[in-house]
């Protein structure tokens, strides 16, 4: 029986600085052992413990997706002390990596719907990869329409810029940027993601509207969303909540009986409606 | 296999004979406590006793455990995990709500998700015999939460004091090899009504009781109630009930490193501090000490109830024993469920 708690080698292969005050980073690792990568089957929206030995582990969702093989990819924050660790690394180095855990999206029931995406700020990462398997083109076709809205406080706080110009030449996908405020070179809009949203106003007719971002965004989102026509069946969030186990079992991330680790972190509105209000 | 009897004479040289087999645990004296120990003699058990201080809960789940050690933080693939025990474990002379509680454990550390190796290990080979209470404390509630003082749950082997003797009944086929062939007679008529009566009277002793039915549905009725503010008036968030408690299990992982190797290990961990929820960007969902002696009673008896089908609590009382300050599990949830009572 495998030991969940053992951490597998990972050696950095890249590291890119994401976001101009330098926070956020982001990494892609490779397996040191073929079995492992094969073992490390993930969906979106799941998450791994990455550890740093001699300093710790800590939670991070999947940035990429598994229909990019041997690219896997986590942006992280500099917060705490396993993220601080992280962020004085360098390619070549050798992290530890305990996953996938939690649940993901579900995509099974995203098929030939429309799927809007509203994030903010860091808690992108996750909708990002998620994004890149839906517009993967053995995907893309299963998917209906693809909205995302996505603001961060300035300009230079969006993450995968090069990304999202390659998204922005799409014509399958409607991608709707936004910041707090603007700077010199900004010729996109300004206002909070749940104001764009609101305006832009897309529709919920056969349509799942997934949230991510801080807890702020969230709070000024979801009555849009409700607004908009979504049902909380069709809304869907992605919890935060302080981990260590992300097993179930050492006690500390649960909302009312659900342990974000383990039945999250993704859940649907309609879902978190029945649990207390303590997140 | 019908009751033996061991005689509490006899009771030291029968452990000094499993002390060959096993590496046993029992209730010891160490200064003016009674904890649970290794002994490696018989006449080191101190059999005559309330209950321990502490609940043997170690022996699944010790308060530090070494996950794996490392000789370089610079490659994970170095990782190695602790030696597994050598000669199997014999836990002696555990009270049946202790026991009890380690299928409580079970439901967490050997669920259907997910299996912690380092609990499995532990609990897979290890032989229980409980000692049922002839004399529950009178801060026991074992009765009101699915327990009794002669409970067979998670016993191998159920000893009763009758006296001179203890009869010993069998529960598990472990426990049933573990007596075989030790020379012990049977237990005649005279003794097995001899240990109907004393089951009655212990029985009829146990003066708590909480009432639980419905509890858990109410619960979630009064999460926002104003009375958590007011039981909270007087609770220190010190921690000790979750210290002491057999069913608490949370806990934290840290990393102990020195320049070119180090461990990381699991250590006990609570609810009740502030720390425990605290995220690194500053967010507390459970920023005072009302969310925290809230989430302590919701886990207990509603949190555990919904994920696993049972109440986690087992009626030890050992909580309601060692609160500096008198916060009565038993008080807190009768308050609580006439509070409901008498709410709109």
């Amino acid at each position: 029986m495998r030991n969940p708690y053992l951490p597998l080698p990972m050696r950095i292969e890249r590291v890119v600085v994401e976001t101009d005050d330098r926070n956020i980073k982001t990494f892609s690792l490779s397996f040191f052992h073929e079995e492992d990568e094969a073992n490390f089957t993930y969906i979106p929206g799941q998450f791994a413990e990455l550890s740093v030995l001699g300093e710790g582990e800590a939670p991070f969702g999947m940035a990429s997706s598994p229909t990019q093989p041997g690219r896997l990819e986590f942006t992280v924050s500099k917060a705490g002390v396993v993220t601080t660790a992280l962020h004085n690394m360098e390619p070549g180095e050798i992290i530890g990596i305990r996953g996938p855990l939690g649940n993901g999206y579900p995509i099974e029931t995203f098929k030939g719907k429309n799927i809007v995406i509203i994030g903010g700020g860091f808690g992108f990462s996750t909708l990002r990869a998620l994004t890149n398997y839906m517009l993967d083109s053995h995907h893309r076709n299963s998917f209906g329409d693809i909205s995302i809205f996505y603001g961060a406080r300035s300009p230079g706080l969006l993450l995968y810029k090069d990304e999202l110009q390659e998204w922005g030449r799409r014509k399958d996908l409607g991608l709707y940027l936004t910041v707090d405020r603007g700077d010199n070179g900004w010729k996109g809009r300004v206002g909070v993601v749940p104001a764009i949203a609101k305006e832009v106003a897309p529709s919920a007719e056969n349509a799942y509207a997934l949230v991510c971002g801080p807890p702020i965004m969230i709070k000024f989102t979801l009555p849009v969303v409700h607004e908009l026509g979504f049902p909380p069946e069709r809304v869907l969030l992605s919890m935060e909540m302080k981990m260590k186990c992300g097993l179930g079992m050492c006690g500390r991330c649960n909302i009312g009986h659900k342990y974000v680790c383990r039945d999250g972190p993704v859940f649907t509105l309609a879902q978190l409606n029945q649990l207390p209000q303590e997140y | 296999m019908k009751p033996k009897i061991l005689k509490k004479r006899d009771s030291a040289r029968f452990l000094d004979k499993l002390l060959r087999e096993y590496e046993v645990f029992a209730p010891v004296k160490r200064e003016d406590l009674v904890v649970f120990g290794r002994i490696h003699s018989g006449k080191e058990a101190f059999l005559d006793y309330m209950n321990s201080k502490m609940p043997p809960k170690e022996m699944l789940f010790p308060q530090l455990e070494i996950l794996f050690t490392y000789t370089s933080i610079d490659d994970p693939s170095k990782i190695e995990t602790p030696p597994s025990a050598g000669k199997p474990r014999l836990l002696f002379g555990t009270r049946p709500c202790d026991a009890r509680n380690s299928l409580l454990l079970d439901k967490v550390f050997d669920g259907e998700q997910y299996k912690d190796t380092y609990y499995r290990d532990r609990r897979a080979p290890l032989v229980v015999v409980g000692i049922g209470c002839i004399q529950p404390c009178p801060t026991c509630f074992c009765t009101s939460v699915g327990g009794g003082p002669f409970s067979r749950e998670g016993l191998d082997i159920l000893l009763i004091d009758i006296g001179d003797d203890y009869v010993a009944q069998v529960v598990s086929d472990r426990g049933k090899k573990l007596l075989e062939r030790r020379g012990l007679e049977d237990a005649g008529a005279d003794k097995l009504s001899l240990v109907k009566k004393v089951i009655r009277d212990a029985e009829a002793s146990m003066t708590s009781e909480v009432k639980i039915d419905g509890l858990a549905e109410k619960l979630a009725e009064i999460y926002d109630d104003p009375i958590w503010g007011l039981l909270t008036e007087k609770c220190l968030n010190c921690g000790v009930c979750t210290y002491l408690c057999p069913t608490c299990h949370c806990f934290d992982i840290v990393d102990e490193a020195r320049d070119s190797g180090g461990k990381r290990i699991r250590i006990w961990d609570t609810c009740q501090f502030p720390l425990f929820t605290l995220q690194a960007s500053g967010a507390n969902p459970r920023p005072t000490n009302k969310e925290r002696l809230r989430q302590r009673f919701m886990h207990k008896f509603k949190y555990f109830l919904d994920n696993y089908g049972q109440i986690g609590c087992v009626g030890c009382g050992r909580c309601v024993r060692e609160c500096p300050v008198n916060v009565d599990i038993r008080q807190v949830l009768t308050v609580l469920s006439n509070r409901l009572e008498v709410a709109p």
